[in-house]
């Protein structure tokens, strides 16, 4: 944040998404230019349907774009295989895991697919890059419990471990802390702000905790109808962004507090 | 934790052997071990026949139980974790269903083919061939739509369909058909194990093996798949080809499995859980084998009890299967208190 001119790790250029259906294109969002810098904690805010689920998916290569550009490292994500992409971009999905009777470590090791040989061993390597991502989680203590075992809060810890082990410089998650009180929502984003420090790594997160986000993150995106902007929180705050992001008739963005409120 | 394994494998592989000598050793004729083991080293015995029994048909009978065991294990194995279901099992996929219309075809549809035509029909091999070729189409179709099919669940959908059409099919071919016929189809639906000479157990192998060998490259997408399909992509597996080799895999194991020994309830399902419920893992590099050991234990177990050793009667295995295995599995879930998976 303090040096804008750090390594780009995900940047895309006139970047249209939305879905393509039998040659009838619907366009959620235009012309998106963004620019990820390396060790830069991101927030995603907008209201729901606005489409932060379709950019994330894009990003991704989940789902095709529809116009434009988006790259890796440099390195254009069309021209990314399965294997090479999983060793740069890593996911913490909403989705449950299918398999709840894995132990933490088990699952947690399942992050080094992308490096393991046939049968998937681990190396020495790979088995201290999986501790080391177990510590730096603090989720030692559940290293041997099986998932079912645990509660919410303590699963979305072993999932954002899993995706520390795939080592990667890029690392999304998806609503991170739906379904979680508040907090462990604090505590998981205060999580995710310790580890872009602790590992220089970057981590872009859709959120609907825009006042836990406005305080934590280095820069969001604010995603409105018209358009995507990224800037630093305070910025947002100045420019009077975040009014735009909900019908101002209900609730209205308090600068003085940085925070919603209802418009009674 | 993997010391213990090693242990759990040890001793699974000594009950294994056990059960392999316990299952030649017993029969309608019994045998004393000294010369059942004299037999199998080619020594001479007391009585001549008795090297006729046990290397003619208890030993081919005694592999054939291992690899169905080992078999319809695994690719219950393979469907399970496929299928993100505990209920799944290596039948899912409409492969009996086909197989069974094969069977029926020949042995009930051979009088529409003409009664000369009928005596040359319904010999073993036409009955194997037969039950090959179904499972090989209800596969080939399942195999289509599952290239074409995004969402992995339509796959288990599509192949109970499947099974109901040609459940449907065999309603129709029994109403025309006449009490022999039926008789025999029932016979062969009971499944049997003891029916297989050296050179056919060969052909069993042979594909068995094959199939074995595609389950054991897909341990690895097999491990994750278990995160899920999504997590699955997003640690580089490509879904497609590792859902078409478990696919594939399974289908090669329980189609020659039915077209060998008929169609045999309840192992495929069974015998994962209850592997389970003893190693505590969910890695697919200790399931695998241990659900190999593990089938090949209880199918020769259960083949020793059908065979009521000393008396003149076999009682069908796929009722033993069920008999001995259903309530073990629901001990075992009443006991843990949970399906684990």
């Amino acid at each position: 944040m303090s040096n804008n001119n750090q390594h780009i790790v995900l940047k895309t250029q006139d970047l249209a998404i939305g879905y393509k259906h039998k040659k009838v294109e619907t366009v959620v969002s235009k012309n998106i230019n963004i620019e990820l810098h390396k060790g830069e904690l991101i927030g995603l805010v907008g209201a729901n349907g606005i489409g932060k689920s379709t950019l994330l998916r894009t990003l991704t290569k989940v789902q095709p774009m529809l116009l434009g550009e988006v790259s890796i490292n440099n390195i254009s994500l069309d021209t990314f295989n399965n294997i090479d992409l999983a060793k740069s971009l890593s996911l913490v999905l909403t989705e449950q895991v299918a398999s709840k009777n894995m132990s933490v470590f088990e699952l947690v090791a399942l992050g080094r697919q992308p490096y393991t040989n046939w049968v998937g061993s681990l190396t020495a390597n790979d088995l201290s890059i999986v501790n080391k991502a177990i510590s730096q989680t603090t989720i030692e203590s559940l290293k041997h419990k099986r998932c079912f075992e645990l509660s919410d809060g303590q699963l979305q810890k072993v999932m954002i471990a899993r995706a520390l082990a795939q080592d990667t410089d890029l690392i999304i998650l998806d609503e991170p802390t739906t379904h979680l009180d508040m907090y462990h929502k604090a505590y998981i984003l205060k999580l995710l702000q310790k580890l872009t420090r602790d590992t220089n790594k970057t981590i872009l997160f859709s959120s609907h905790e825009i006042d836990l986000s406005i305080q934590l993150c280095d820069k969001l995106m604010v995603m409105t109808e018209s358009n995507v902007i990224i800037d630093t929180p305070e910025n947002h705050i100045k420019q009077g962004n975040f009014k735009s992001l909900f019908p101002e008739d209900l609730i209205i963005f308090d600068s003085e507090t940085k925070s919603f409120r209802v418009n009674k | 934790m993997k010391a213990s394994y090693k242990y759990s494998f040890l001793i699974l592989g000594i009950i294994l052997l056990f059960c392999f000598f316990m299952n030649i050793s017993l029969g309608s004729v019994s045998i004393p071990f000294k010369d059942v083991f004299n037999s199998l080293i080619g020594a001479s015995t007391e009585v001549e026949s008795w090297e006729h029994i046990v290397q003619g048909y208890r030993l081919p009978k005694a592999f054939t139980a291992i690899l169905v065991g080992s078999g319809l294990g695994i690719s219950g194995l393979l469907m399970q974790t496929l299928f993100r279901n505990p209920l799944a099992g290596p039948f899912v996929l409409g492969i009996t269903s086909g197989a069974s219309l094969g069977v029926a075809l020949i042995i009930m549809g051979a009088s529409i083919f003409g009664g000369t035509l009928a005596g040359l029909l319904i010999s073993k091999w036409s009955l194997v061939i037969a039950a090959s070729l179904g499972s090989f189409l209800v596969l080939l179709a399942v195999l289509i739509v599952s290239m074409r099919v995004r969402d992995t669940m339509a796959i288990l959908i599509i192949g109970l369909m499947f099974g109901s059409i040609t459940a449907a099919v065999v309603s129709v071919l029994s109403y025309f058909s006449s009490a022999e016929q039926l008789q025999q189809y029932i016979f062969w639906g009971f499944g049997s194990l003891g029916n297989l000479a050296w050179n056919e157990l060969l052909v069993f192998f042979i594909i068995y093996s094959i199939g074995i060998l595609i389950s054991m490259t897909s341990i690895k997408s097999l491990n994750t798949l278990l995160l899920g399909e999504n997590y699955a992509k997003s640690l580089g597996l490509n879904l497609k080809k590792s859902r078409l080799l478990i696919i594939l895999a399974t289908s090669l194991l329980a189609g020659t499995i039915t077209a060998f020994a008929g169609p045999i309830a309840f192992i495929g399902l069974a015998i994962p859980h209850m592997t389970r419920q003893i190693f505590n893992t969910s890695n697919h590099k200790i399931l695998l084998p241990a659900v190999f050991l593990f089938g090949a234990i209880i199918m020769l177990i259960c083949d020793s009890i059908a065979q009521l050793p000393t008396s003149d009667y076999t009682l069908p295995i796929n009722a033993i299967t069920s008999l001995i295995g259903a309530p073990v599995v629901i001990w075992l879930l009443v006991r843990k208190r949970k399906m684990i998976f």
